[in-house]
């Protein structure tokens, strides 16, 4: 029940996401959600992508650093407190948010959040017995 | 017991070995005094006439020749034969911004490449070995001096020169090399490079001769796995032949001098005092059998201790640290010195790879010093506060060795240029020293 996130580094420098996000666009590869993480001289690209085996092909052609992580996509109503009950549900499990960003979906009513947390299976068991089910990584397909 | 080239002249007793210096310093001293006026005018200044010289006990009382001398010099001024006598000519790299010119007769080419072939005899080459070599050829002494010496030893000598990584390797493949000789920086690159393209289980070297820049310890064992070679340092300076000054053995504990050809001194780079064996200090030189182009204590600037410890290879040739710092490419950062080898450990230490770039500048009148890092998916993770915390780590062990902060800045993996001959490792954008 998670969705493999993957994470990349790039310098803080003028030019190089648009080097990256041309990469992904000349090998036709769709981003469905993105974050970007910075510190002084480097950065962290998070993404999630309509083919991970693909964009990891790509990447390490391309001499990029990066790596793959299990991170879970939780669907919810599209309408104000919606978030807040699900960090509310997760808060209440002591199940810590260590950063978390919104996903781009084409399905009308629902708004999707990727949330990093250290401990994936108590986060999908805490999430489901709340009345949330977290998307597996086929389920990206259809969104 | 090692193989040895020449085992009467590499095993000879201290006794010959002082013997041979002393009656060839002071032809050399004479020699000079007669055909350098350049000398001449040195000595006399000094107050020192070839009468003076009677043994290798007298060098202290000879001037010292430095790079200025040179270029003062340059370009005939310290030839000690008519040019007629000479067939070759070979440039520094320049890697410090003097040009150097050697000149060398046929018998100083003979002997050095005498000196190469010792060097790899010492690291197990015979006549049924293939060796490699991609020093540069050209001005550059590297290539042509272990070409000669791998003729000598009766090697097949792949004259490849620098460049073309991808022939490189392919020669390698299908000709078999079994000995490679190049700049350790370049060792490293093509072992990684070997590693990418996945034949490694078609290389058959079994031994590397690595010099002609600085690299550690670290940086030896890297490329020993990476390769399955042993890796032998080698050490000379175009100004006193080329490769081949001296050579590490199978000890691996520093490297012999052909002290037939070259006499060694260490000394005190401040005060011009010569200090004991087993001190630290500047590496100094006096060819005294070169005919061209002697020079007689010529100042390397390379820190090195010497040892006459015996060594279990059976050589007597007093042996030499490999530099343990160059004075000109010491940097003095907020007074500090620091030495470029010192930055390399630690980042060997922490896993990350050894291509780096220091760049030491000034704001606000006061230093700076950058240490440019390339990732490593090792190192990466998604989480911000990980990759953070292992750069602080290394801030941290970097404070340590140097006793100053010094900025670390992690970059693009292979964004750092690698030389395809000498790395260029330091950038100071401070030009304390112009005008």
């Amino acid at each position: 029940m998670t969705v493999k996130q993957m994470s990349v580094f790039l310098e803080n420098t003028p030019g190089k996401m648009a080097e990256f996000t041309d990469l992904l666009y000349k090998n036709n590869i769709d981003m469905r959600a993105l974050s970007l993480a910075e510190a002084e001289d480097f950065g962290i690209v998070r993404l999630i992508v309509n083919d991970v085996y693909t964009t990891s092909t790509v990447l390490k052609d391309a001499g990029y650093v990066f790596s793959i992580t299990k991170v879970i996509a939780v669907g919810m109503p599209d309408e104000p407190g919606a978030l807040s009950k699900v960090l509310k549900c997760l808060g209440a499990e002591g199940v810590n948010v260590e950063y978390m960003y919104a996903f781009l979906t084409k399905k009308e009513n629902l708004a999707y959040m990727i949330f990093r947390v250290q401990d994936n299976e108590k986060a999908v068991e805490v999430l489901g017995r709340n009345g949330f089910r977290p998307l597996c990584q086929d389920d990206l397909k259809g969104i | 017991m090692g193989n040895y080239y020449q085992p009467e002249i590499e095993c000879a007793s201290r006794e010959q070995i002082r013997a041979w210096q002393s009656e060839r310093l002071v032809k050399q001293v004479q020699n000079v005094w007669d055909n350098v006026p350049y000398y001449r005018k040195k000595m006399e200044e000094k107050g020192v006439t070839p009468a003076d010289i009677q043994s290798v006990d007298d060098l202290y009382k000879l001037p010292f020749i430095t790079k200025d001398d040179l270029r003062e010099a340059y370009p005939y001024g310290l030839l000690a034969r008519p040019l007629s006598d000479c067939v070759r000519i070979q440039s520094t790299s320049g890697t410090t911004g003097r040009r150097v010119v050697a000149f060398y007769t046929q018998h100083d080419l003979d002997l050095w490449e005498d000196c190469c072939a010792r060097a790899i005899m010492a690291a197990g080459g015979t006549k049924d070995d293939v060796c490699h070599v991609c020093y540069g050829y050209g001005l550059f002494t590297g290539g042509p001096g272990l070409n000669g010496g791998s003729h000598k030893v009766g090697c097949l000598t792949l004259p490849m020169s620098s460049g073309n990584t991808e022939r490189q390797i392919q020669f390698m493949c299908d000709l078999g090399s079994t000995i490679l000789c190049c700049t350790p920086s370049y060792a490293a690159y093509l072992a990684e490079s070997i590693w990418e393209r996945g034949v490694q289980d078609q290389i058959k070297l079994k031994a590397g001769i690595f010099g002609a820049e600085a690299w550690t310890e670290e940086m030896r064992r890297g490329i020993e796995e990476k390769l399955g070679i042993k890796a032998y340092d080698i050490y000379g300076l175009t100004e006193i032949s080329g490769p081949g000054v001296s050579f590490e053995c199978e000890e691996q504990t520093g490297m012999h001098v052909n002290e037939d050809h070259f006499i060694a001194e260490v000394i005190n780079p401040v005060t011009g005092e010569v200090l004991p064996d087993g001190e630290k200090g500047e590496l100094v030189f006096t060819s005294i059998t070169k005919e061209a182009f002697p020079l007689l204590r010529y100042r390397t600037r390379d820190i090195c201790i010497l040892s006459r410890k015996k060594c279990s290879c059976g050589r007597t040739h007093v042996k030499m640290t490999k530099p343990l710092g160059r004075s000109d490419d010491m940097l003095i950062v907020k007074g500090v010195n620091v030495f470029p080898s010192q930055i390399e450990t630690v980042l060997m230490n922490k896993g990350y790879p050894a291509n780096y770039q220091i760049v030491v500048d000034r704001v606000n009148n006061s230093d700076t010093i950058e240490v440019l890092v390339e990732m490593t998916p090792e190192m990466f993770s998604d989480s911000l506060s990980e990759v953070s915390a292992k750069e602080k780590e290394l801030v941290d062990a970097l404070k340590a060795m140097l006793g100053i902060y010094a900025k670390v800045k992690l970059v693009t993996p292979k964004s750092i240029t690698r030389s395809e001959g000498k790395a260029v490792r330091v950038i100071d954008k401070r030009n304390l020293y112009q005008g």
